[in-house]
């Protein structure tokens, strides 16, 4: 799938109703796939009919001017012949017809639409999707696209042209994915999927002629199901990226956004300094930074900030306590902290006494008790909870970094769900790193099921109170 | 009102391209920023009665719509001290390619700072503060702000220059004063969004940080291009 090119080209922000109405659109419980085809069986329209028809919970139509039938079903002449009028018509028709496709879902009483097709400004053709945005526009119709991969939710609708057994989907959760890429956005979903963080919504908007971030940063702020909003974005039109930043420090929401393209520039020649040094990428992160959005630099951030945001939404300053059973664990995390920002306070002897005072007598006369905390590899759960306990009422920090090694002999499996219950009850972020094996599957879940995010690293973990600190306007 | 004042002085400026030092010191201090006391001379004799009234050391810097960058020519000297320097100054300036007039002002001291604004396509007016002078690129040393600017972003901006240990008086040399740093970048990005579709960038550059004030000692405003919007 093409890209549309820069954002200087794009078109200027239009004048828009205030707020869509997506609920039809994002929740269909009736979908119409037009464009499906008789002639090749894995036509991108079929492959969608077909797994809405089979793995999701609404009443699906086939449409195509031929008629006939599909897979055993009824395909229709027209939306218009429909025993009723549809949430969400998907259009996969050919880009110079899905102008009248287009009239006819308005006509036919449809919620809104996802534009699968491509032949848009993506080819140089931006007169054709702004006479679809044009007319949509006139009569209050949301369409998503076109140019794109349309919408998932878990367990209730999916438009992506990809068959079901070759997609990696995320499971129902809290964190909506709004991709200026169809690609991008697969590829996310693979590795939310991987993390075991679940999706409220993937949108895919493609040339978004006419439903762009702005209109799904609104919609999303007031959305139920969203905890948080992640955007990977390309560019924006004129203006636009001022407004958008002004709606996302209004929202109560964790907004993060990827952004690519940073190097595009530097070849025009500037006659000021200014100018010379507040290039677009420049500008664009200073923005996000200054409105409390936070900057995901590449995928592996986008990912860790999304998991750690969805558990923890409050902004914190950035002083971390550290524990783990292996010295050279702690080292490395503390010089990660150091390289992002985070500070790691030492423990006075005092704090490090009253620790001390409620570790098992093995451990007791060789841990070590300054920030970071070494239980040593004889660490037993008691030492855990009782060094967490601690460091979870101390207000001196922000956050704790648990580096559990399961393979430490005296550690068992519910001691995640226990430590992460100590954490919760003293309301302090708690991020937990375990090697990603299957062997270690429940302490893993004993955290996430606890609300606790795990990261396979310890550069993911730090990354996610990172996460936790840029949550903040700076 | 400053609105139609800037309006005039930069219509002035549109077949150029941009506006002049002088010009844009005029237009700053009447938007409230603080400027030295100048004056253009045109002539070698009017040198001596205008360095009596100003006073040394001095700064003399040349005026012409053919340079943009007075220092990438030799157009900019400080420190001078005497008349005798003063009108070989003038002399050097008057061979240079479209030499206009020499500018004379007394020498300001401090911390040199850039503070500079630019129309961004998506984001609009933002402002500009960093560590100023000939090197300002090189290092970088800048933080970037949407305007209009309240007093809390000026504060983030100042935190977020590497240099800003600098600006709080780095081993035993004066602080900068805050109060005044802090009006100056208000003042001007209320200048800057008053201006803001006339304008493409604005240097700011040097401005002399001191304990008592923030003096710009060079300024240069780009207009955007004539066919309508620009394409930055």
């Amino acid at each position: 799938m093409k890209e549309t090119s820069s954002p200087s080209n794009g078109p200027l922000v239009q004048s828009r109703p205030p707020l869509w109405d997506f609920k039809r659109l994002f929740q269909p419980k009736t979908v119409a796939v037009i464009g499906v085809s008789l002639k090749r069986e894995r036509h991108p329209a079929n492959v969608i009919f077909n797994k809405i028809h089979l793995r999701y919970p609404v009443d699906v139509f086939a449409v195509n001017p031929g008629g006939g039938d599909l897979f055993g079903r009824k395909v229709y002449t027209s939306i218009r012949n429909l025993p009723r009028p549809v949430d969400l018509a998907v259009i996969a028709v050919r880009a110079e017809y899905t102008l009248d496709t287009l009239k006819d879902c308005i006509d036919a009483g449809a919620g809104g639409a996802a534009i699968i097709s491509g032949g848009f400004a993506e080819v140089g053709r931006l007169d054709l999707q702004d006479q679809l945005a044009d007319l949509a526009r006139q009569h209050g119709f949301p369409f998503i696209g076109p140019n794109c991969l349309g919408i998932y939710v878990p367990g209730r609708i999916d438009t992506f042209f990809i068959p079901s057994e070759r997609m990696v989907r995320p499971e129902s959760g809290k964190v909506a994915l709004v991709s200026q890429s169809g690609g991008v956005l697969v590829d996310q979903m693979t590795k939310f999927a991987e993390q075991g963080i679940g999706f409220s919504l993937g949108v895919s908007i493609g040339n978004k002629a006419l439903v762009r971030e702005l209109d799904l940063l609104e919609y999303l702020a007031a959305d139920p199901d969203t905890g948080v909003i992640a955007f990977y974005i390309e560019g924006f039109a004129r203006g636009e990226g001022r407004e958008f930043v002004q709606a996302a420090r209004k929202c109560s929401k964790p907004v993060i956004v990827l952004k690519s393209g940073k190097t595009g520039e530097g070849m025009r020649a500037v006659s000021s300094h200014t100018a010379s040094m507040a290039g677009d990428y420049a500008v664009f992160s200073a923005a996000l930074a200054q409105h409390g959005i936070v900057e995901a630099v590449n995928e592996f951030e986008l990912v860790s900030f999304c998991e750690a945001l969805s558990c923890y939404g409050e902004p914190i300053d950035g002083r971390v306590g550290i524990i783990s059973p292996s010295g050279g664990h702690g080292a490395l995390a503390v010089d990660i902290c150091s390289r992002n920002g985070l500070s790691i306070p030492a423990f006075n002897q005092e704090q490090q006494n009253r620790i001390r005072a409620d570790l098992s007598s093995s451990v007791q006369p060789i841990a070590s008790l300054n920030n970071p905390i070494d239980l040593t590899g004889s660490a037993t759960d008691i030492d855990f909870m009782a060094a967490t306990e601690h460091l979870a009422r101390s207000p001196e920090l922000d956050a704790i970094i648990l580096l559990l090694l399961p393979y430490t002999p005296e550690v068992t499996s519910d001691l995640s769900a226990r430590l992460s219950r100590v954490c919760r009850r003293h309301n302090k972020p708690l991020i937990a790193y375990v090697p990603h094996v299957e062997r270690y599957r429940m302490l893993i879940e004993g955290f996430e099921f606890n609300g606790v995010p795990v990261s396979p690293s310890i550069k993911g973990a730090v990354l996610m109170v990172k996460a936790l600190k840029r949550n903040k306007p700076c | 009102m400053l609105k139609t004042e800037i309006k005039t002085v930069l219509e002035a400026a549109r077949t150029r391209g941009w506006v002049s030092e002088p010009d844009a010191k005029r237009l700053l201090s009447a938007a409230g920023l603080e400027v030295p006391r100048f004056v253009t001379v045109t002539d070698p004799d009017q040198i001596e009665p205008v360095a009596a009234d100003l006073g040394f050391p001095m700064a003399a810097k040349v005026v012409s719509s053919r340079i943009v960058h007075k220092s990438d020519v030799g157009g900019v000297r400080t420190g001078i001290e005497t008349i005798r320097e003063l009108t070989a100054v003038f002399e050097s300036f008057s061979r240079l390619d479209g030499f206009e007039a020499m500018l004379m002002e007394p020498m300001v001291s401090g911390l040199e700072m850039i503070i500079g604004a630019k129309m961004d396509d998506q984001f609009g007016p933002v402002v500009l503060l960093g560590m100023g002078g000939i090197g300002v690129e090189i290092y970088q040393d800048v933080s970037l702000r949407m305007a209009p600017l309240g007093n809390a972003d000026v504060d983030s901006m100042i935190k977020g220059l590497k240099a800003a240990p600098l600006l709080y008086g780095y081993r035993g040399r004066q602080a900068v004063n805050r109060d005044e740093l802090t009006r100056t970048l208000i003042r001007f990005s209320d200048f800057v969004m008053a201006a803001a579709d006339m304008i493409e960038s604005i240097d700011l550059n040097p401005v002399m940080c001191s304990g008592e004030k923030c003096i710009v000692a060079d300024a240069r405003i780009m207009l955007p291009p004539m066919d309508g919007h620009t394409a930055a």
